[in-house]
């Protein structure tokens, strides 16, 4: 085999840059996820034989659709055996299909992801098989990322592409009608991959960078293949939490709490990035929740210090944002920027109406923010008390030794540590 | 390809109905079944009578074992199924959504497996 490392390095790039488009339209093509992968492979195989020699074609992903699906029809051909529902991919004898346009590659990266989020699969099979297609992560850094064992997570895979195949989970767009709905389920699967990267649910780092931004990639392709409102709203989020990853942290892995943060760590240039998304955003009626959630992360963004914050405006954002999803964990935010607005007391009065809800009474964030209150208010051992009740609920490293320090700062260290 | 739509509701809603809601209710999903029917959608169906009538049937060995009611105690009940001919499941989602008990009860959308070839 011929080797050249400059070629070699482009087709890496290559690779890295549009192996998941290759992928989707071969999926299309010989309606196969399985037989889609293995054409990859073989395609930028193929490249790596033949490129150094012939150089790079002028349009290498339709070359390497092209060798993909010269590649998986001879698959197909090769088991005849195969099931009766591959024959129709065929070709007739002699016909040369054409290459896919850009539009169409687009088109079906816009199929991949919708079929991958579609919500006839569980929540966690979507998860597990849009960041193994759609973001290329192998089956074992799939596992990594979401603390699970690999074989659960090829299980899960395998499952769900035989739903896919089984059920006749069809490889398109959803129709105008069913768009916003379904998009829904796909800005679900985005958040939660971001949210899985940012505080994973146990162990003892806060954040795990790399899923953080894979969600971020994702929806930058999602936002420049389908301009709607919350896709924008979405990105916008993420880039404003994400913006201030390297103050939420110090250099023991403990939590810095918003108010605390050195803001000079945050990131000023990916806030901009964000309060431009967050515009485009807002262009577009009605505001929906993630561009709501984007605003109010934008709001705290824009406060120099934690005493300029604009609690008025938050306040005012999280109203709209409970008469879309009255939800109990909306309503406790709200109270904690009404009690920052007004007093702690009238935050605490909320949380005590809350105090209700049974998903609230095993939150440990509730009995934070009911502990918190009560320090700022200087009811000690109501405070102290509440921290107790909050550590007892949380199984995260980082969590449990930040509620334990604010413990210690009351003056008696925490029983659970 | 074929789909089936099995209708599950809870029984106590529908004894709750009155004559009128219950009527309105049956010409309904004989509606519906003409319209899946002129749009070549619907192969076949039947409501069911009430789980009361259920008896259930179990071969053991050469012992068959009969017992009054479903095998599994379930909080809402089999009323009825649909056999729905549909491109893909979107389809298919999309025809039993528009079935009326999926206003209150649940539908459960399978595919059928065709049973292999005879030997």
């Amino acid at each position: 085999m011929p080797s050249n490392p400059v070629i070699s390095t482009q087709i890496d790039v290559i690779y890295q840059q549009q192996s998941r488009r290759v992928l989707a339209t071969l999926i299309r093509l010989l309606g196969s996820f399985d037989l889609a992968e293995e054409a990859l492979q073989e395609a930028f195989a193929a490249a790596l034989r033949q490129w150094p020699a012939e150089g790079i074609p002028d349009n290498p992903t339709a070359w390497l659709i092209k060798a993909g699906q010269r590649r998986g029809i001879d698959q197909i051909r090769k088991k005849q055996t195969a099931r009766s529902y591959l024959q129709h991919l065929l070709p007739e004898e002699g016909e040369e299909t054409p290459a896919p346009d850009e539009r169409s590659i687009d088109d079906d990266q816009l199929r991949l992801i919708f079929t991958c989020c579609h919500p006839g699969l569980g929540m966690e099979a979507q998860l597990a098989l849009t960041l193994r297609e759609m973001c290329g992560l192998t089956t074992e850094q799939v596992a990594n990322a979401l603390l699970q064992k690999s074989t659960t997570i090829a299980q899960r895979i395998v499952r769900a592409k035989r739903k896919i195949l089984e059920a006749n989970i069809p490889y398109e767009v959803p129709e105008h009608r069913e768009l916003s709905g379904r998009l829904q389920s796909v800005l679900q699967v985005v958040y939660l991959m971001f949210n899985e990267g940012y505080s994973a649910s146990e162990g003892n780092t806060v954040m795990n960078i790399s899923l953080a931004s894979e969600a971020i990639r994702l929806a930058h392709v999602l936002a420049a293949l389908l301009p709607e409102g919350e896709v924008f709203g979405l990105l916008a989020l993420m880039l404003l939490h994400d913006a201030r990853r390297h103050a939420r942290q110090d250099v023991d892995g403990d939590l810095i709490t918003l108010e605390e943060q050195d803001r000079n760590l945050w990131d000023r240039d990916q806030i901009d990035a964000g309060i431009q998304w967050l515009m485009d955003a807002l262009q577009h009626s009605p505001t929906g929740t993630y561009t709501l959630q984007a605003s109010i992360a934008a709001v705290h963004a824009q406060a120099r210090q934690a005493e300029d914050t604009d609690w008025v405006r938050i306040v005012r954002l999280y109203d709209a944002l409970f008469e879309q999803t009255p939800s109990p964990v909306i309503a406790l935010n709200r109270a904690v920027a009404i009690a920052m607005r007004d007093t702690p007391e009238h935050g605490l009065k909320l949380l005590e109406q809350l105090s209700g809800h049974k998903a609230m009474q095993n939150y440990y964030l509730f009995h934070a923010a009911r502990a918190d209150l009560y320090r700022r208010s200087g009811q000690m051992d109501a405070a102290r008390f509440a921290f107790e009740r909050a550590l007892a609920l949380t199984q995260q490293g980082p969590e449990k030794r930040f509620l334990s320090r604010r413990l210690a700062e009351l003056g008696c260290s925490g029983k659970n540590r | 390809m074929k789909y089936v739509a099995l209708v599950y509701y809870q029984e106590s809603i529908i004894n709750g109905m009155t004559e009128q809601e219950w009527h309105a209710l049956n010409q309904e999903c004989l509606a519906g079944v003409e319209k899946l029917t002129d749009q070549g959608k619907y192969v076949a169906g039947q409501a069911l009578q009430s789980i009361d009538t259920a008896t259930t049937v179990r071969l053991r060995g050469d012992e068959v074992l009969i017992s009054d009611g479903p095998f599994a105690e379930t909080k809402e009940q089999l009323a009825g199924f649909y056999l729905l001919e549909a491109h893909d499941l979107n389809e298919a989602l999309q025809l039993a959504s528009r079935i009326p008990p999926a206003r209150f009860g649940t539908i459960e959308v399978r595919p059928v497996r065709e049973l292999p070839p005879k030997d």
